[in-house]
């Protein structure tokens, strides 16, 4: 297999390894970009392109194609942020976030779409976000489909994503096929630790490589701490060396003097940037309104193989639960599948000892199902918010209140519902007290007794967003609809932090599509010439 | 299962078995060979693990004899490994959850455990996971989730867990 990354390095792409750092180091570029995950990726290489030097600042480590083994135990401490442990401030929510160069794009499951247009609607009338219109974003994500190969999957779904198909239809419950940034996928399922084939057009084979051939520098195992302000302008962006195995840094510092600075350390991580550097925030928003997508799963027993270990992951999904209520209305959910490994699943499962083991021993038959709450739409639902613990490192503060525990319980009911109507001989949702239900009837009855408490239900997120939130006036929003930060001249953030709610939806190609007008923008501002076309 | 009143009283002692086990924790550490204490698990750790793994395996560990005790220890190994892989802040917390657990008065106060960790029977072992697992404190129910999490993690996590469950394991890629 060839490893196109190593080939290009070979070629004499700039690449430092920080951790190999015997000394401090000052670099001088155009643009420094903190984060080298779908933001920062994307502004790489438009900015690149335009012929501006920039530096591409990743505080995990570089991982290609070549070190990918597909298995959980070597993957989630190399390529997840806290080893794909990360945890809310009160441990309720686990949250997978990537952290290596590529960011989550690296371990994300492809699922592709762009930004809903009731998400759009309600941001042009809360935010008065005039100019995010689904026309205005139209061509970007247009754009985008052409630069990741984003296409509906041709191949049949696997039989975990087949039964929620199957449901779907029997109940009368609307679900469609999703679209993917795969390029001769060989239908493996194993998204989420790595593509060995670089058949995942994430931004470690296709943006990255893209900037660095146009002369960008690439700085893995290189923690930002702070931004050094001088009156309203970031001067310079002071990063910390890590140590190999990417926990504790080294004494060694790199300073990366800049004109401009982009922001795309995810939405924990620019915040905390910012945070951590005192930025101006006169309304007191940064850090703020930070969404989750609290994700529930319920796990059936099947009387066949399911086998959701192999095959793409995540292909078929339905907006029934959003589409048919308001969005600022009781939290609504979008429903798929998650691919189920033997660490993963174990992990998820209620209980310990012969009750597990039984469930795990039902491994192969398992259908499981997630269910994706959207947060941020209702003044009940004003997400988390970021602050700063030990040493500076970020913590996500995000109480689940009750109006999200309420969809909490109805996501349960649902999913319940379609993996019966799929054939389950018994449903188990994800709830330390559920032991299992044999029929709708009993589960009805025993998801309504269920206590809604942390721990107690299982919830977890793959999507962080907001906390840098746009709006048309700084009373609303921390930035503006082009992402520049108010206050700060010489800011642009380019992540899921522009997010003013959560998406509805999985959130990577509304991150490509808004960083790509961003960034295009940034770059005619620099270099006084129309921006490169991406694609 | 403690009762509230007993967690009351854990809530007094809880502050100085805190303090105490700070002290526990740290002797431990200078007391521990180099080398011998693979990164991110301390030594109470270690003892607290070994004694938690086959009741939150039950059922798919080996039945006895060496097999058992390797895959205990390979367990224990792979905690360790995970423990070594989460942030700085996720270390030290958890770290001064073993202290805590290791040290006598809030072992019986707090896990509602008589016997040490090494003595303590599975129906103990057992008892003690349940309690946390409904307690009315998040805090318990959150350190259980973390020791749920990291044996079932380090324990799926190895090929030789695979057999059991149908897994075959990950394809082979050229």
């Amino acid at each position: 297999m060839r490893d196109p990354f190593l080939e290009g390095m070979g070629s004499g792409w700039e690449v430092i390894d920080a951790s190999a750092l015997v000394a401090d180091r000052t670099l001088e570029v155009d643009v420094a970009i903190v984060g080298s995950g779908a933001g920062g990726g994307i502004a790489a290489e438009i900015l690149a392109k335009a012929g501006l030097k920039v530096a591409i600042v990743e505080e995990g480590p570089l991982k290609t194609s070549t070190d990918f083994k597909l298995r959980e135990a070597d993957a989630y401490p190399q390529l997840y942020q806290e080893s794909a442990a990360r945890k809310t401030k009160d441990k309720a929510i686990n949250v997978l976030q990537g952290r290596c160069v590529g960011g989550s794009t690296t371990v994300n499951w492809t699922s592709s779409f762009r930004t809903p247009a009731t998400t759009l609607a309600h941001w042009q009338r809360e935010f008065g976000l005039k100019e995010l219109t689904v026309e205005a974003m139209s061509p970007w994500f247009d754009v985008v489909d052409r630069r990741l190969n984003i296409r509906y999957w041709d191949l049949s779904p696997n039989e975990n994503n087949k039964l929620l198909r199957e449901a779907a239809w029997k109940l009368g419950v609307s679900v469609a096929p999703m679209r993917r940034n795969v390029k001769g996928c060989w239908n493996l399922g194993y998204c989420g630790m790595g593509c060995p084939t670089n058949a995942k057009q994430s931004m470690l084979v296709t943006t990255i490589p893209a900037a660095l051939g146009a002369g960008g520098l690439l700085a893995h195992h290189l923690r930002a701490e702070r931004l050094l302000l001088q009156g309203d302008r970031v001067e310079a962006l002071e990063c910390r060396a890590m140590q190999p195995a990417g926990i504790h840094a080294l004494p060694y510092r790199v300073l990366v003097r800049a004109k401009h600075f982009v922001l795309a350390a995810g939405a924990i991580g620019s915040p905390a940037l910012l945070l951590r550097s005192g930025a101006p925030d006169p309304s007191r928003l940064l850090g703020r309104r930070t969404f989750l997508h609290p994700t529930t799963v319920s796990s059936a027993l099947m009387d066949h193989e399911v086998r959701g270990y192999a095959g793409a992951p995540q292909t078929i999904y339905s907006d029934h639960y959003l589409d048919n209520v308001a969005v600022d209305g009781p939290i609504g959910y979008k429903l798929e599948v998650p691919p189920m490994h033997p660490v993963l699943f174990a992990t998820t499962l209620q209980g310990y000892g012969e009750a597990h083991t039984r469930l795990m021993g039902e491994f192969a038959n398992a259908h499981a199902m997630l269910a994706l709450l959207r947060d941020g739409f209702h003044p009940d639902s004003p997400g988390g918010s970021v602050q700063l613990g030990d040493n500076g490192a970020p913590v996500l503060d995000y109480p689940i209140t009750d109006f999200v525990w309420d969809g909490v319980r109805r996501s349960w009911l649902a999913m319940a519902e379609l993996q019966f109507a799929a054939g389950a001989k018994r449903v188990y949702v994800v709830h330390e007290q559920c032991e299992g239900y044999a029929s709708l009837d009993e589960a009805k009855a025993g998801i309504a007794q269920l206590p809604l408490k942390n721990q107690l239900a299982r919830v977890v997120s793959a999507h962080v967003m907001g906390g840098c939130g746009m709006a048309a006036d700084e009373k609303r929003g921390a930035t503006d609809v082009w992402g520049r930060y108010r206050g700060l001249a010489n800011v642009t953030v380019c992540d899921g932090s522009l997010f003013p709610t959560s998406i509805g939806a999985n959130p990577q190609q509304s991150v490509y599509g808004l960083a790509a007008r961003n960034a295009s923008r940034l770059a005619e501002e620099l270099t006084q010439r129309p921006a490169p076309a991406l694609a | 299962m403690l009762t509230r009143r007993q967690f009351i009283k854990a809530g007094i002692v809880g502050g100085a078995a805190l303090t105490a086990a700070g002290l526990f924790y740290s002797r431990g550490l200078k007391e521990a060979p180099a080398g011998a204490v693979p990164q991110g698990l301390t030594l109470p750790g270690r003892t607290i693990i070994a004694a938690i793994v086959p009741a939150i395996l039950a059922g798919v560990l080996p039945a006895a004899g060496e097999a058992r005790q390797k895959a205990i220890v390979q367990t224990v190994d792979g905690v360790g490994v995970a423990i070594a892989g989460l942030s700085a802040a996720a270390q030290k917390e958890l770290a001064e959850l073993f202290a805590l657990l290791g040290f006598a008065p809030a072992r019986v106060l707090l896990a509602g455990l008589w016997p040490r960790w090494e003595e303590a029977s599975a129906a103990d072992i057992a008892a003690f996971l349940q309690g946390w697992r409904t307690s009315r404190l998040g805090l318990l129910r959150s350190a259980y989730a973390a020791l749920h999490d990291l044996v079932l993690g380090a324990w799926y996590g190895m090929p030789e867990a695979w057999p059991a469950i149908g897994y075959p394991g990950p394809p082979e890629i050229l």
